[in-house]
């Protein structure tokens, strides 16, 4: 109990400052709750609709919701953010997004209005419509028009004006146009029943008409089919994506040639945090062996040459690669002057895959080494020098019986250092170019640049369960108790 | 006081913090885009400013190419860490469009100029939205390496030269983002520039121009820093490259690089302030005295004594002269100077607003390929 | 360096042994020469990052210290270098601090789900820091902490307290239980117990854990980026942007005195492990 008191204020300060944050990304990978919060009742009206062809596009009413949805979303400013958001699905929204709303002005929407307070003037009237909306069977009958109301008054209205906007007379027809007659009857209220009876009259000014006359891609099958596709508050979209799939037509289907880039990304930081981890422990293993069969004084001389880069910052190291693999660099420069390249034709060894390399494999080698050494430390000499006696080869000797027992330390060394490579990120940055980047520095890219959160979340959750997998294996094969530093 | 900041930073490392707010009586973070850029805005303005107004301090952001990202981000997390940025015009465009930007009454918040005209006027149509606060014009364009041997002794003449290997290998520089690219690669295409923005709106067009750049691709670096290309270019790790025209004049005119610039199809653009939305009034009213000061007539004609750049008011053109310390004069390196911008891409920032996000989207998947 | 053979090795094995031991050597200069070749180089009189040929011929013009005197006469570096001492002392004390009972508790018997409580306080060790930043940022951005000293501080202590959990354990492990009922039997209470035997034998752990801590800290760069802001920027920071955009090489001067810092950070961890090492018993190794 009192081991529990000791450790609960740091259980509780990880679980605060690091396990929620990683809570919080797992959630962000699905959470979309953008669109229908945005343009939630084009969300709520396109439900229904099921595309049969290129031709059949969503109903006039889904239209006049967009129009409704998107001025209130213009005044707020955040129509461009639903049409980023649904850009990173289908590119070519977010323009379409954009100049609808700088255009929104130019619809003629007088029609609507006109329609309603020609045929009554309390339509004209806030206080009629307050009063209309105050009754939760009307409210409950006509949500759209309902919201959009209340949307204007607390928005847009000033004491001045006592006219609501066209859009509430949009979402009206819109909410009228759906209803059934018994439903308005049943409704009770004259005014309604009047408007109903020639809502069809309104269909001469098209809303819809006036989307596609403005910008044809509102006539656009499959930019309604993104929108409808992710308009509910949880999405699988973003996993999918960062697969390099999409949800098409027909349900899950891979996406064009042209844009499939994550699988190649992940495929691309396996094999060269492979590679890294094999160089590793190619140049880490005769150095642990070496050290481990010094005599200590010099083994411990030696060993700072080990511990020196481990304990230099990661961005020394990494400028000092910089430095070296330019081509006009410390490496180039030697290479030319005794002659081994030409000047004209220097190598090209820092901004692609061979710069993150060479780079990742010097600032990892402490990582493979050290539990090397210790590994080593503890294997008797007397085994191999038995196996000698009995007549074996030095070469067999050692591989028959020192590099077996040599094993867990090289399985514990690559653990870690496959990890560690598998997650880095800002040494690929300054040194891998484009084509030695890995998808660490994707994950970056989505959230400090492309915005799109949500791939960002979706992709590390997968890195983090590949890592996870990882840290599994080396609990299995060193134990997590048993980690040593230094 | 910079000596006191050592001190407490040593102070600091054995145990004692002390709160380092408390230092400054204002601290405002202004974000540009580094390099000689910000340098010269230092000169020009923020170093005169300070002397002034001892009690501000400006801390200095170079995510200038970012802004449009960090601005939403900055909202989306509900914490602002901005005070000032310096964008481009389309960028303005974009965080007025958002909300992020907020709008200002020019002629309130601006200097008049030394005639008393308002600022609106002084401006004039620099004025592009409710948001922005001109400052320079600027092009971007191409700077090249005179000493390179495979080229035997040509020299590149027109911008559609960055398109070919075969008389100009060698690495160029190219910004990571489509801005400008997608035009230079539909104009070498064989589009004329003053169409670039028709192909370029439909789905044909933006693959015309990807498929250009392919031919190019694997001999580019990819630049998102304005200062990245002239070190490249100082360094000798690229043969050509795009950057803003007032990096090479620092570079050539003042380091002396051995480096020519490239006067063809360059593309004009237009930067200046923008406020977030959203700062406290004691931070804005300080942001708004720096900002009239800043753009004042003066000041915007001093910048140019550092880089090349046009200064966005009427009213500083007269006084724009020679460079403040080689005594160069500054006229004809201007992009805006006859003889230099004889073929230019008047480059669509409304476009750009608009088609930015599309773009990028498939850029970026282009260039993960 | 030549070593005497006995008479019957064949030359097979000479050229192993020889090869064997050029093999390490070229793998220790590729260890060790990139942070060597740094050091020169911070005192190029030029402005690129290569050796200008005064630089190779040793003439005195070659070199200079226009590049320390950049970096200590900068506000931007200043400004970084003030940062960077205010934040990692305290995420290093916060570690320290938590960690260090955490260990206590944890190195007793019976303790209930042991296992998956150690594999929650290492996660912040295993999960690669792009993640752990991102998720900082998404959650505290809506707590309020994104951008702000604090968020720094506690993002950082919480990355450094594995090191702590680990090397405070690992003194605990080999820890005479013995010692503390004999200090129970001489009437010691169990808080003067703990400083007055227990924290002078684990002393070396806490104080290593705490140089792991901070060096986790002092050179931490993508948690920075995500949670800090530009007033909160630390001397990675700096040294990333710079990087980024190729500027000067101020950044090898600032290397050589991370360089020159880590030296320092090194010895004494390894004279503390010595130290405890020698305490505990434990031959030197």
């Amino acid at each position: 109990m009192r081991a529990l008191l000791l450790i609960a204020p740091l259980l509780a300060f990880v679980l605060i400052t690091f396990v929620m944050p990683i809570a919080d990304m797992l959630f962000r990978s699905v959470e979309n709750g953008i669109v229908s919060d945005i343009l939630p009742r084009t969300s709520a009206a396109i439900k229904d609709w099921n595309s049969q062809g290129v031709d059949d596009l969503p109903h006039e009413n889904v239209y006049r919701n967009l129009l409704v949805d998107l001025t209130i979303a213009v005044k707020r400013r955040t129509q461009t953010r639903v049409g980023s958001r649904l850009n990173y699905e289908a590119a070519g929204i977010s323009s379409s997004f954009r100049r609808v709303g700088r255009g929104l002005r130019s619809f003629n929407t007088e029609p609507y209005s006109n329609y309603f307070i020609h045929q009554d003037e309390n339509w004209g009237d806030t206080g009629y419509l307050e009063q209309l909306f105050s009754n939760p069977r009307i409210s409950a009958a006509l949500p759209s028009s309902a919201s959009a109301f209340r949307t204007w008054q607390t928005d847009f209205s000033s004491d001045q004006i006592i006219t609501p906007d066209d859009f509430v007379f949009v979402a009206l027809a819109s909410d009228l146009s759906t209803l059934a007659n018994d439903k308005v009857s049943d409704l009770g209220i004259d005014s309604l029943r009047t408007a109903h009876a020639d809502i069809d009259q309104l269909s001469t000014s098209s809303i819809k008409h006036m989307f596609i006359e403005f910008d044809k891609n509102w006539g656009d099958v499959n930019l309604w089919k993104t929108i409808k596709t992710f308009s509910p508050r949880y999405t699988d979209g973003y996993f999918l994506n960062a697969v390099d799939l999409k949800r098409g037509i027909d349900g899950v289907e891979r996406r064009d040639q042209s844009e499939r880039i994550y699988l190649v990304l992940f495929v691309r930081t396996a094999v060269m945090s492979l590679t890294i981890t094999v160089l590793c422990i190619l140049l880490g293993y005769p150095v642990a062996y070496l050290l481990a069969h010094l005599p200590l004084r010099k083994a411990n001389l030696l060993l700072i040459l080990v511990l020196l880069p481990f304990w230099t910052s990661l961005l020394v190291r990494t400028s000092a690669w910089k430095v070296l693999l330019q081509q006009e660099g410390v490496i180039n420069d030697i290479l030319v002057t005794i002659g081994l390249v030409d000047d004209a034709a220097r190598l090209v060894m820092i901004n692609n895959q061979f710069g993150t390399i060479v780079a990742m494999s010097h600032i990892l080698l402490p990582f493979m080494i050290l539990p090397l050494y210790s590994v080593m430390k503890t294997i008797p000499p007397s085994y191999i020098r038995a196996a000698r006696s009995l007549g074996a080869t030095p070469f067999t000797a050692f591989w028959r019986v020192y590099f077996p027992q040599s094993l867990p330390g090289i399985g514990a060394g690559s653990v870690l250092v496959f990890i560690l490579a598998v997650g880095y990120y800002i040494t690929p940055e300054l040194v891998g170019g484009v084509k030695g980047t890995f998808i660490s520095n994707r994950i970056a890219y989505h959230i400090s640049s492309s915005l799109n959160w949500g791939l960002g979340a979706a992709l590390g959750t997968l890195l983090l369960v590949a890592v996870l997998i990882l840290y599994w294996v080396y609990d299995r094969i060193v134990g997590i108790d048993n980690v040593k530093l230094g | 006081m910079k000596f006191s900041k050592v001190l407490t930073a040593t102070s600091s490392a054995v145990g004692l913090v002390v709160a380092g707010s408390s230092l400054f009586a204002m601290d405002l973070t202004v974000v540009s885009w580094g390099g000689a850029y910000s340098q010269s805005q230092i000169d020009a303005y923020h170093d005169p400013y300070m002397a002034k107004n001892p009690d501000v301090n400006f801390i200095y952001d170079e995510s200038g190419a970012e802004s449009v990202a960090r601005l939403r981000a900055m909202k989306e997390a509900n914490n602002l860490t901005w005070d000032l940025v310096d964008a481009v015009a389309s960028d303005a465009i974009r965080l007025c469009d958002e909300g992020l930007a907020m709008p200002i009454d020019a002629d309130a918040v601006l200097a008049s100029a030394p005639d008393g005209t308002p600022a609106s006027e002084d401006f004039g149509d620099l004025i592009i939205n409710e948001c922005f606060i001109p400052q320079i014009v600027y092009s971007t364009t191409f700077g090249y390496r005179t000493d390179v041997d495979e080229w035997n002794g040509r020299t590149p003449s027109t911008v559609c030269d960055v398109f070919d290997l075969k008389n100009f290998p060698g690495k160029r520089a190219l910004e990571k983002r489509p801005i400008n690219n997608m035009e230079w690669a539909l104009h070498c295409d064989g589009v004329a520039l003053s169409d670039v923005y028709d192909v370029l709106s439909s789905d044909e067009g933006v693959a015309r121009a990807l498929a250009k750049l392919d031919t190019i691709k694997d001999q580019v670096i990819w630049w998102s820093a304005g200062a990245d290309t002239p070190q490249l270019l100082a360094d000798g790790e690229i043969v050509m490259g795009s950057t803003y025209n007032g990096r090479l004049f620092n570079l050539i005119v003042e380091k002396g690089a051995p480096v020519d610039m490239l006067w063809d199809a360059q593309a004009f653009d237009l930067d200046g302030w923008i406020i977030p939305s959203g700062l406290p009034a004691d931070r804005l009213e300080a942001v708004f005295d720096f900002v009239n000061f800043a753009t004042d007539t003066q000041r915007l004609a001093d910048q140019a004594k550092y880089i090349s750049y046009g200064p966005a008011r009427k009213s500083s053109a007269p006084l724009v002269g020679k460079h403040a310390t080689l005594g160069v004069e500054m006229g004809p390196h201007m992009p805006t100077a006859p003889e230099n911008s004889r073929n230019v891409l008047i480059y669509d920032y409304v476009w750009w607003a608009d088609f930015r996000d599309d773009l990028d989207q498939r850029f970026q998947a282009w260039l993960a390929q | 360096m030549f070593k005497t053979f006995p008479t019957y090795t064949s030359l097979y094995e000479r050229i192993w042994y020889y090869g064997f031991r050029l093999f390490c050597g070229l793998v220790f200069v590729f260890l060790m020469f990139p942070i060597l070749v740094i050091l020169p180089l911070s005192f190029n009189a030029g402005d690129y990052f290569t050796f200008s040929p005064e630089m190779l011929r040793l003439e005195a013009e070659g070199y200079s210290l226009k590049h320390y005197r950049d970096f200590f006469f900068n506000s931007d570096w200043h400004l970084a270098t003030y940062n960077s001492f205010r934040i990692a002392p305290m995420a290093t004390l916060l570690a320290v601090t938590f960690g260090t009972l955490a260990a206590i508790g944890l190195s007793q018997s019976h303790v209930p789900y042991r296992k998956v409580i150690m594999a929650v306080l290492i996660s912040p060790m295993i999960v690669p820091l792009i993640i752990s930043a991102a998720g900082m940022y998404f959650f505290y951005s809506r707590i309020g902490l994104q951008g702000t000293y604090i968020g720094v501080v506690l993002a950082h202590a919480a990355l450094g307290i594995p090191f702590v959990i680990i090397t405070v354990t690992a003194t605990l492990v080999s820890f005479d239980k013995s010692l503390t009922r004999a200090s129970a039997n001489l009437g010691a209470g169990p808080v003067r117990t703990f400083f007055k035997v227990q924290m002078p034998l684990i002393l070396p752990g806490v104080i290593s854990g705490g140089l792991f801590a901070f060096i986790t800290s002092f050179d931490e760069v993508v948690v920075v980026l995500f949670v800090g802001s530009a007033s909160l920027k630390t001397m990675p920071w700096e040294m990333f942007n710079g990087l980024r955009e190729q500027i000067s090489p101020t950044i090898l001067a600032v290397a050589t005195v991370l360089v020159t810092l880590s030296i320092l950070l090194l010895t004494t961890v390894e004279l503390l492990r010595r130290r405890s090492e020698r305490l505990r018993g434990v031959s030197a190794a």
